[in-house]
């Protein structure tokens, strides 16, 4: 989920600097008093907590955090094995169960405090693909309560070796000291006594456990949220995580508290559907979270500064390849989608009004239209329907020109997308080409 | 090498609409459930993708949603004195062939059964006297109209049925069927709309003075959130339905209403691809212990369970259940046994006419869209002065306009080949309208099912023989329906009318216009006439459950999956309400 082509870059240069062997492994950065907090003594393997309010609270924080959603594959709960593909090499989740031998069954609470808040693992430095950098906001207390949980784990023997797959030199995991020293915040959550109890509740969860930044926040060269871009949408690769301030036009500036709450409690708010690495995050995530926590999240989101993103200038609508694309709209896309881009309320996404998919950046767009999607299954929205890909039926032109179509009918005004946009991500994400027809 | 599964709660053996219902509810009560189907994993968005043009050759034409001939046949014959023959092209028969069974690619016509249907000696007697049912096995179904009413409003409100109600609580509506039995309430979503052709219909037997409705549709008629939280999407009318999947996620079916919800629960596990071969027994052979299965790669292996479903096509759940020796065959000479007595199909025919200067615009179309009457049907109508009992529902019907499947709907004299048959086509398509008349189907001594002595499938099973032919009581019931027809068509203004009455010729399985193959393994309450029990229990081995339209005791003038949907859930809270809680006869025999 973040983005690994500017944070691979930034190891790399950070590698240099970390073998340079400078002495700047600054002693912040590295300091690990907030652990001393935690029992230094009891292996979680030795160790199974019998208060069932904290296991409860617990899960609830691991839900919060979305652990599962890489740690829990194929190989079982917690069990790791997901790969994580990057530029410069597979990285995998690791075993986070109660196995000694495989998992962190060998670590103490205070380990595990080091390793979730401050990327010290038992190995050595953890790669910044845990989101350390935003655990390291979580209370002593949501902490202890993660660890009661941890212990209630079924031990799964699958051991990994999650850098096997990172060639020279990403393989050397005291280059992210190096990272760290110049990106990592080494300090905990403060509650803005000014704010609140809601919007603190709401900031904790965006900046600590929900990890929100690691997406929705666009990365400088070496890998590093941008600050004053914060939250305003950022490019993943393979997809873009929209602006989540209240901007009217490309963010949440027209949703309502409790559209934004359903959306993360059902995977869509009647208008958006998720998809792609957001509704994996709805589903092993945010559809737990509580009507007050959805909320607080709103609540928070909304006192942030909007983003100054201009309303885009609507394209002209009686030019020819607009009315071809309408005419291909109407074929390819109404089934579902409805005749004026009202698609099917919680399943399939409306294209009207739909202000997540009106941005500069149309990569989530391209990308459902070259590879399919599929939306959360949730508790309460149990279709996860899917959308079929067009990469086979429809060229680079084509796409463009039918996303162009939708991002600028029913009062939607988006700018273009190009043709050679589309065709940069058909073979970054190695769709196929258009059939050829006799 | 074989393969011995882990002990579930409940096998259920094929997972079309029956074993989805099944799955779903058992699921749901805690029961740890495995489903084996034969066929592959078919899905909405991956199988049936909008993004592809519906395919007509490879669906209709060459029925590639259908179990292959290599896999499974039948053999057929009209008559006792009859040497049986394989069946080696599907018509009649259209067994499912994949996750979702015959759910997935049926037209998603969504009827209840009348309240007569369910009580059919009882009220024939009561009505004109014992001697009006000569010469037929009228049997009750052991359950009233009243009693399946819940279960009709569960199935309809998992399948999102769009229609008109015509009878809420005793109260008649307008627009609806005068007809219907009493519904608890409305239909979850309304009806569709008319086309042309439905409207002249629905106006011209108004004219006549009879009542005309839009009948209930599993081709939903707006979006739609059913009980388990899945989401239906509005049909778009395209009228790719029956022989087709879905891919907009309109047509009732296991995968746009079950599927997604089911597949998600720890407590279901399925093995596509995997063929039941028959149940096991107990030494004892008061219950079965589970199931003999064979792999897609030819692997045997066996599921012990508790509770064995058989949810197959209707067809195969009497197979299954004299390949495991539940029950004993009937036999029409003595009239001893239960299993494959009261085999009955549907009495069928067609009025098609045309309508010069006109555009009927056929390729405006639903599996369901239709207007009907049911004036004719069941015993709405006074059969005093009559030579048969039942009738049919007589409808205008706009299901689709694929253009292979119409090419032979022409006036009559045209020639049908070369360019005058194109140029009639050209004229025709356009101004053709067709008038289903869909007939019930009583039970006779001598239409039955057994394992056929000679022919034998790819694993040495044995293969079900069907003898059948239409019955005079039929007969007469289709004659007297189709002459109402063809008045209603000329009516309408309808000329160059033909007419086509299955009933005038002997029985085959290749030239049908239904595929409503029923009974078999026929409930009731009396088990010397019947093979389950009103819960759909087996009378002999108290652990299996047959479940499907096996189970009519006769054939009502209405396609039967709503009906089988609502007897599956029936079964299905037996099940987890009473059975497991005290495992035995459900109903003292």
């Amino acid at each position: 989920m973040a983005n690994w082509k500017k944070i691979g870059g930034g190891v790399a240069i950070v590698a240099v600097i970390a073998a340079a062997g400078a002495g700047l492994w600054a002693w912040n950065s590295l300091n690990t008093a907030a652990s001393d907090v935690a029992d230094g003594t009891t292996r979680l393997a030795d160790f199974k907590s019998t208060d069932v309010e904290a296991i409860k609270r617990g899960e609830y924080v691991m839900r919060l955090g979305d652990c599962s959603a890489c740690h829990t594959r194929e190989s079982g709960s917690f069990a790791g094995g997901y790969d994580m593909k990057t530029p410069f090499g597979t990285l995998v989740s690791s075993n986070i169960t109660p196995d000694p031998e495989t998992g962190i069954g060998n670590m103490t609470e205070r380990d595990f405090f080091n390793s979730v808040r401050q990327g010290i693992g038992q190995h050595g430095f953890l790669y910044p693909a845990m989101p350390y950098t935003a655990y390291r906001k979580l209370t002593d207390q949501d902490m202890h309560d993660l660890w009661a949980y941890m212990s209630t784990i079924e031990p799964v023997k699958n051991d990994i070796d999650e850098n096997a797959g990172m060639p020279f030199p990403f393989n050397i995991r005291l280059a992210m000291a190096g990272w760290n020293t110049l990106f990592f915040d080494n300090s905990g959550f403060e509650q803005d006594a000014v704010k609140d109890a809601v919007l603190n509740r709401g900031k904790y969860i965006v900046d600590g456990p929900g990890h929100c930044a690691a997406c929705h926040t666009p990365r400088n060269p070496l890998g590093a949220e941008i600050g004053s871009s914060y939250l305003q949408g950022g490019n993943i690769g393979k997809w873009f995580a929209p602006d989540l301030t209240a901007n009217p036009h490309v963010g949440l500036g027209t949703s309502t508290a409790q559209d934004i709450a359903n959306y993360l409690r059902t995977g869509s708010d009647g208008t958006a559907v998720a998809a792609g690495p957001m509704a994996e995050a709805v589903e092993h995530s945010t559809q737990y979270f509580t009507e007050a926590d959805a909320l607080a999240v709103d609540t928070y989101l909304k006192s942030l500064p909007a983003s100054s993103t201009p309303a885009a200038v609507a394209m002209p609508s009686d030019t020819p390849a607009m009315q071809k694309a309408a005419l291909a709209y109407e074929v390819n896309c109404s089934a579902c989608h409805g005749l004026e881009g009202e698609g099917i309320e919680g399943m399939v996404p409306a294209f009207k009004s739909n202000h997540g998919l009106l941005a500069g950046d149309a990569t989530n767009l391209i990308h459902a239209m070259l590879r399919g999607a599929r939306a959360p299954h949730t508790h309460d929205r149990q279709t996860a329907a899917g959308m079929p890909a067009f990469d086979w039926k429809m060229n680079d032109r084509q796409v463009a020109d039918i996303l162009n179509y939708v991002r600028n009918s029913w009062g939607n005004a988006a700018p273009a997308v190009e043709a050679d946009e589309v065709g940069r991500l058909r073979a970054y994400l190695g769709a196929g080409n258009k059939m050829e027809t006799p | 090498m074989t393969i011995e599964r882990p002990k579930a709660d409940v096998v259920i053996c094929g997972l079309g609409w029956s074993g989805s219902v099944m799955a779903e509810e058992l699921t749901r009560a805690g029961l740890n459930v495995v489903a084996i189907e034969r066929g592959a994993w078919r899905d909405t968005s991956t199988d049936f993708p909008p993004a592809v043009d519906p395919d007509e050759l490879r669906w209709h034409t060459r029925r590639e949603l259908l179990q292959p001939m290599s896999v499974e046949t039948t053999t057929f014959r009209n008559r006792m004195d009859q040497t049986a023959a394989p069946v080696r092209n599907w018509s009649a028969y259209q067994f499912g062939w994949n996750v979702g069974g015959a759910g997935t690619h049926w037209a998603g016509m969504s009827w209840r059964f009348t309240p007569w249907d369910f009580e059919i000696a009882t009220q024939t007697r009561e009505r004109y006297g014992a001697a009006k049912g000569d010469g037929m096995l009228l049997q009750d179904w052991g359950v009233t109209y009243k009693d399946m009413e819940p279960y009709y409003d569960r199935f309809e409100r998992i399948a999102g049925t769009s229609g008109i109600a015509g009878n809420i609580n005793g109260e008649i509506k307008p627009g609806g069927n005068p007809f219907e039995g009493p519904r608890s309430r409305d239909y979850p979503t309304p009806p569709l709309k008319d086309t042309f052709w439905m409207r002249e219909f629905r106006e011209a037997s108004d004219r006549m003075g009879y009542n005309p409705f839009t009948i209930p549709a599993g081709n939903i008629s707006q979006a739609f959130v059913n009980p388990l939280g899945v989401t239906m999407g509005p049909c778009t009318y395209c009228g790719f339905c029956d022989f087709h999947g879905c891919g907009n996620f309109s047509k009732s079916s296991p995968q746009a209403c079950i599927l997604p919800a089911l597949m998600r629960r720890p407590n279901f596990t399925l093995l596509t691809e995997t063929e039941v071969l028959h149940a096991v027994k107990h030494d004892d052979g008061k219950t079965a212990k589970g199931v003999k299965f064979i792999t897609k790669e030819g692997v045997e292996g066996f599921q012990p369970a508790d509770i064995v479903v058989i949810t197959a096509y209707q067809m195969d759940n009497v197979r299954l259940m004299l390949l495991s020796g539940i029950g004993e065959q009937y036999d029409p000479v003595t009239g001893k046994g239960t299993i494959g007595r009261n085999y009955t199909y549907q009495t069928c025919g067609t009025v098609n006419g045309f309508f010069p200067d006109k555009y009927t615009n056929p390729f405006i179309g639903g599996g369901a869209l239709a207007v009907q009457i049911d004036d004719f049907n069941g015993d709405n109508f006074d059969h005093s002065g009559l030579d048969f009992i039942g009738g049919a529902g007589i409808m205008g019907y706009s299901t689709n306009g694929r253009p292979i499947q119409n090419m032979n709907n022409l006036r009559p004299g045209s020639k049908r080949w070369g360019s005058a048959w194109k140029e009639a086509y050209a004229r025709d398509y356009n101004q053709g309208a067709g008038i289903f008349i869909q007939g019930t189907s009583m039970p006779v001594r001598d239409a039955y099912l057994d394992l056929d002595p000679d022919y034998r499938d790819r694993h040495g099973q044995p293969l079900l023989r069907l003898t059948f032919d239409w019955n005079q009581n039929d007969k007469n019931m289709l004659k007297y329906t189709v002459d109402r027809s063809v008045e209603i068509m000329r009516e309408a203004g309808g000329q160059d009318i033909v007419v086509d009455n299955q009933a005038e010729h002997s029985w085959n399985p290749y030239m049908q216009h239904s595929s409503h193959t029923i009974g078999g393994a026929v409930m009731g309450a009396d088990p010397t006439t019947s093979a389950v029990n009103p819960f759909l229990q087996s009378w002999d081995v108290h652990n299996v459950f047959v479940v499907g339209a096996s189970a009519f005791p006769m054939n009502g003038g209405y396609n039967p999956t709503v009906t089988v949907g609502a007897l599956a859930v029936r079964a299905a809270q037996a099940i987890h309400q009473t059975y497991v809680n005290n495992p035995g006869p459900l109903v003292k025999g």
